[in-house]
């Protein structure tokens, strides 16, 4: 029977309280430290499957800035940030983009696009 | 007949070879552009002012420490005298501050009196003996437990680099050719006589060389077979603080000297910052310009002495210079073993002060060791002014904006620095090549945000009006690399949009 | 030479910029003009490309670009007018500014009232007086922020982060996504500067490692940084002897404090606080020039977007009455204080509260991080007012609301914390100001 403990530090609100995650099998059994229920469900979810928001830059060409900024619009599994981080790395863009535009749809077939974070004009 | 400047190709001959581009090298070279001569200067660093010459006090000696009769007691009040007259049209900041040597006790209000002695000895003009009621006048920030000082009316400072750019600048306008990132190698002496310099960048040949490689000249003479000196590395650390401060002081304030060095001093700039420092300790790397938490930390003692309330708060930047120390004196001269090779080394200070005459002094020795010297119609003693935006009415900037947009775009916000300076302090006939350069220039990162703000930007106009990538932009010395490209890794999977 | 007139001019286009500028429109003023630095709006949030900005102003999560541009947009449908690429030189009293552009050249406004709206610079190296060589390679961390997002250079390849605030710790999460090595980040205080939040997201996500009291007692390399030394620190920040160890780098990125950037208002003889190197000001944001208004970075060093805009309104609000001349007269007499406890209060004075005005919002840093509090306030001496705290952080403003009534007719007002009795209570939630 595999136990494994986590420490995690929760992040939710600025009080920051450090706890336990105890996973037997691969499901939470308890959980210590954690002193409201907002923490309780942030600490069982970053053991059982953490994930983070991702922010990079892309290509872009035609505007007045080589780099476009490009945010996920839902959190990604922590342990595929790098796959999109390498995918997201080889593409580029034309001006203009609109905020708000998808940049990447569905990256990785994780269900997740990756949108522009901000305008970008043509300049000549 | 405009000479060059940069990283290109050596000629392959010259008459005169000057190694070394500090203040006292270009200085050099812009005297013998009076004669009718090829002049080759040959510096190892991308930029001029980039040894000893960077980091100094900046301080236009009056002339009363050196013993008479020395080299340093003739070249000091010779050459502030000539900065008097040169300043101006070289384009070299000035400002005649006037000094004082600070006593603190009747025992040091004698060795104050013996300095009014040997300034009255060396010719300098205006010496006066101040009471503690004078000086506190004049310097209200000076610690109240003083007895009297030194007051040398011609006292002044200057803007170091802008001294050495100056001269450099000038000696380009009248034909001479600087080379840079070009170290020299080896010096080819056949029969006792110099007949070739050899550098990383080739050889050239010439039969007079000019040995002002500062802290490496003992190592430059030994090339040419010529060990008749060494060089003592002797460090001295500073703290700068922000224009801020104001009139923390007026003038240039010495404690009164001992033995081994001038003491530390609180002094203005021509900038209008002040500064503390420098200490002396000797070291054996020429080379080593790190600061340190002791030195650090003494100079700030030492300066408390004579302005108990530092503003320790508003330095914005600390850094080290180093003496080339060979002995008591300046070697000014011609070899002693190798004939062509002629000596301005071991400069220590009053270097920065004694330049502009040891340049003439230099013109001298060269003819007695047979360089033949005809005057050349044309010699143009000034550069262009440069307008400088911050310094000017409003009137004049809008005018300015007129004629050039880009001095309507402020790149340096702390000392208010526009493009349109940045872009000519590197378009110049001794123009910026890297970003401390375009600092020492124009001052664009020389403020309270060292260049956070202004840097990239600096290194981006750089790189346009260079031709070169970013990446290719270097702060200093020639491997002060700043930035790197991004890694693109792999082609796009996603959907372009 | 072009010559002006508005009633409210906002210097800077960043989020505090905009949100007085679009305040002070919606409050009644008329001609409101926007003069700004850079070739578009936004400030340092167009660097800023993580994400955590606007929970509060928008209850979602934006990016910097993302907050920046949702205030952009506002702009832009109103009839502000916005001049960029156009650096202001000076705001002297009477309301008038020099402006320059290369397109425009010189120009002369005159503002009936103005915002000072210029954000923070960076402290460097020199300020914290680290020995050593001055080698290529050290950069502060927002300007290598700007390189890396914004330009797509990279800084170094091994980088050692100084100081533990939060541009420090996104720098390290941004370099080591660009495929740089963040070898560690070294804070010289017992505490880290930073959020919680960054601690995990940007460092402890990736193993880099969070040296807290540890100061750089060197920086070594002649061209390129090589490496620096580091030694632990007593609690006196003083060098514990024999901890020193070498830490091989090409690149060292400072994140050792922001300043607020100030230089127009020393010119124009504004009074400072010492403490928060930004103008004294009333509840209305007025500094000790009348018409002269701050908010934001140039008037203390904010860790949310959300509470600059907030304050921007509040400013831009102000200013709009000041050119109909309706903002009470009457001085800021009162005398707002920072007590044990606490380092920095905003508003440091109050003018005449106006009637009908049932709180005052003040803002504050903690000398100290705390665990429970109370946050008191001292009227003329006596406690009027406490006010519970689970947690106290130096590096999280604490923001509250003071009842009218508690503060009465006292004339110096001063604010301390002390450790709270028993257990805490979870904080109030805080409304929008009236
Ligand atoms: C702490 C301190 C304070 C001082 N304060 C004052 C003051 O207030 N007033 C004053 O008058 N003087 C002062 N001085 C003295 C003054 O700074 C120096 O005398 C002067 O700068 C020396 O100039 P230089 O040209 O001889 O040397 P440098 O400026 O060092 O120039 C020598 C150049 O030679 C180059 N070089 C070396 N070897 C080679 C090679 N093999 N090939 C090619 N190039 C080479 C170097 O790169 C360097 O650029 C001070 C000095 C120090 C250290
Ligand atoms: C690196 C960094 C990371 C941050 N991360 C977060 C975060 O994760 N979440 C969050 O909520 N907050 C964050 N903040 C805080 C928040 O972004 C800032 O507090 C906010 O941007 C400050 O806004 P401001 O308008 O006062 O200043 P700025 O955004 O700095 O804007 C000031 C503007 O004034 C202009 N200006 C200055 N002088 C002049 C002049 N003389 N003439 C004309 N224009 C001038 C400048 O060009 C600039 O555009 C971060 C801040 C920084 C610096
Ligand atoms: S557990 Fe609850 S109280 Fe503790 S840090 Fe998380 S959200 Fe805050």
């Amino acid at each position: 029977m595999a136990r494994v403990v986590h420490a995690i530090q929760c992040i939710v609100c600025p009080i920051g309280c450090g706890g336990e995650v105890t996973v037997e099998d691969g499901t939470v059994t308890t959980l210590t430290g954690f002193t409201c229920n907002k923490g309780l469900a942030y600490a069982a979810k970053e053991v059982v499957s953490p994930k983070r928001m991702v922010t990079t830059t892309v290509r872009v060409s035609g505007g007045g800035l080589p780099l476009l900024p490009v945010v996920s619009v839902a959190p990604v599994p922590k342990d595929r940030i790098f796959d999109c981080l390498n995918l997201l790395r080889g593409v580029s863009v034309m001006a203009p983009i609109a905020e708000g535009e998808i940049v990447v749809a569905d990256a990785l077939g994780l269900g997740v696009d990756f949108r522009a974070a901000r305008d970008i004009s043509v300049v000549q | 007949m405009t000479g060059t400047f940069g990283a290109g190709p050596l000629p392959a001959t010259a008459d005169v070879v000057v190694i070394g581009g500090g203040v006292v090298g270009c200085a050099i070279a812009r005297e013998l552009t009076r004669f009718e001569l090829s002049v080759l200067l040959i510096e190892r660093a991308p930029d001029v002012a980039t040894g000893t010459s960077k980091a100094n006090s900046g301080i236009l000696h009056a002339g009363f420490d050196a013993d008479p009769g020395t080299w340093k007691a003739k070249l000091n009040v010779r050459g502030a005298r000539l900065y008097a007259d040169l300043a101006e049209g070289l384009g070299i900041p000035r400002k005649a501050t006037g000094s004082l040597v600070v006593a603190k006790d009747a025992g040091q209000m004698d060795t104050v009196a013996d300095l009014r002695q040997r300034g009255r000895d060396n010719g300098v003009p205006g010496l006066e003996i101040w009471n503690r009621d004078r000086l506190l006048a004049h310097e209200p920030n000076v610690s109240p437990e003083v007895a009297g000082a030194l007051w040398a009316p011609s006292g002044a400072i200057v803007c170091p680099f802008l001294a050495t750019v100056g001269f450099a600048e000038n000696a380009i306008r009248n034909g001479a050719r600087i080379v840079t990132e070009c170290a020299v190698t080896g010096i080819d002496v056949v029969g006792g006589a110099i007949t070739a310099v050899c550098t990383t960048r080739g050889r050239v040949a010439t039969r007079f060389v000019v040995n002002a490689a500062g802290l490496h000249s003992g190592a430059v003479a030994r090339l040419a077979g010529d060990d008749s000196f060494t060089i003592r590395p002797r460090r001295g650390e500073y703290i700068l603080f922000d224009r801020s401060v104001g009139q923390l002081v007026n003038t240039v304030l010495f404690p009164t000297p001992d033995k081994v060095s001038k003491g530390i001093l609180v002094a203005p700039t021509v900038h209008g910052n002040v500064f503390i420092g420098p200490d002396a300790v000797d070291i054996d790397d020429p080379d080593d310009r790190e600061t340190t938490a002791g030195g650090l930390a003494g100079i700030v003692a030492g300066a408390r002495r004579i302005v108990p309330a530092l503003p320790l708060g508003t330095a914005i930047t600390e850094f080290a210079g180093l003496r080339a120390a060979a002995g008591k004196d300046f070697v000014i001269g011609p070899s002693p073993v190798t004939r062509g090779l002629v000596h301005a080394a071991g400069i220590q200070s009053p270097g920065l002060t004694s330049a502009p005459a040891i340049g003439e002094a230099m013109v001298e020795v060269l003819a007695e060791a047979g360089l033949k010297l005809r005057p050349r119609a044309g010699f143009v003693p000034v550069n262009p002014a440069k307008p400088r935006f911050h310094d000017l009415d409003r009137p004049a900037q809008a005018a300015l904006v007129a004629a050039d947009p880009l001095y309507g775009r402020v790149i340096c916000r702390c000392e208010t620095i526009t493009e349109a300076e940045i872009v000519a302090a590197i378009l110049s006939p001794c123009g910026a090549r890297t970003v401390d350069g375009v600092k020492r220039r124009v001052r664009a990162g020389a403020g309270r945000c060292q260049g956070g703000f202004c840097g990239p930007r600096v290194t981006a106009i750089l790189a346009r009006e260079l031709g070169i990538p970013v990446t290719a932009v270097r702060k200093d010395s020639a491997d002060s690399w700043l930035f790197l490209p991004r890694a693109d890794i792999g082609a796009a999977e996603g959907i372009h949009a | 030479m072009r010559e002006l007139s508005y009633d409210v001019v906002a210097i800077g286009g960043g989020p505090a910029g905009m949100a007085a500028a679009l305040a002070a429109r919606e409050a009644g003023a008329e001609r409101v003009l926007i003069i700004e630095r850079d070739r578009e709006l936004g400030g340092i949030l167009q660097q800023c490309i993580h994400n955590g900005f606007g929970l509060r102003r928008f209850e979602e999560e934006l990016t910097g670009p993302g907050y920046a541009h949702r205030y952009i947009e506002m702009v832009r449908n109103s009839d502000i007018d916005v001049w960029l690429d156009t650096t202001v030189l000076a705001a002297e009293p009477g309301g008038v500014i020099t402006s320059v552009s290369p397109q425009a050249g010189l120009q002369v406004v005159r503002a009936t009232s103005v915002v000072y709206a210029m954000g923070c610079r960076e402290r460097t190296r020199g300020a914290i007086r680290t020995p050593g060589s001055r080698p290529a390679g050290v950069f502060t961390a927002g300007a290598a922020q700007r390189m890396v997002n914004m330009e797509g250079y990279l800084p170094g390849k091994e980088v050692v982060i100084v100081g533990s605030g939060d541009i420090g710790l996104i720098m390290a999460r941004r370099m080591t996504f660009e495929g740089a090595k963040v070898k560690a980040v070294f804070e010289i205080m017992p505490y880290s500067n930073g959020l919680t939040r960054n601690i995990v997201q940007c460092l402890e996500d990736f193993g880099i490692p969070l040296y807290l009291g540890h100061s750089v007692t060197a920086i070594h390399g002649k061209d390129r940084v090589t490496g620096i030394t580091v030694s632990q620190v007593n609690e006196k920040l003083e060098i514990v002897p024999d901890t020193a160890f070498d830490v091989a780098c090409d690149c060292v990125l400072l994140s050792v404090g922001l300043i607020p950037e100030n230089e127009l208002g020393r010119a124009a003889g504004l009074m400072l606080d010492p403490i928060t190197g930004g103008a004294l000001v009333d509840q209305f944001r007025q500094t000790s020039l009348p018409g002269f208004f701050a908010a934001g970075n140039v008037l203390h060093v904010h860790d949310l977007v959300d509470w600059v805009s907030e304050e921007a309104a509040i400013a831009g609000r102000s200013a709009a009455r000041h050119a109909r001349g309706e903002l009470p007269e009457g001085g800021a007499a009162r005398q707002v204080a920072a007590g044990e406890g606490i380092r920095t209060v905003v508003p440091q004075r109050l003018s005449p509260l106006e009637p009908g005005k049932m709180s005052v919002r003040f803002y504050f840093r903690a000398a100290r991080p705390m665990g429970a509090s109370l946050l008191q306030l001292y009227a003329d001496g006596e406690l009027a007012f406490e006010r519970k705290l689970r947690i106290v952080k130096p590096s999280e403003m604490i923001v509250a609301d003071i009842p009218v009534r508690k503060i009465g007719a006292a004339t110096k007002l001063e604010f301390r914390l002390a450790p709270a009795p028993g257990k805490a209570e979870t904080e109030e939630e805080i409304g929008e100001e009236a």
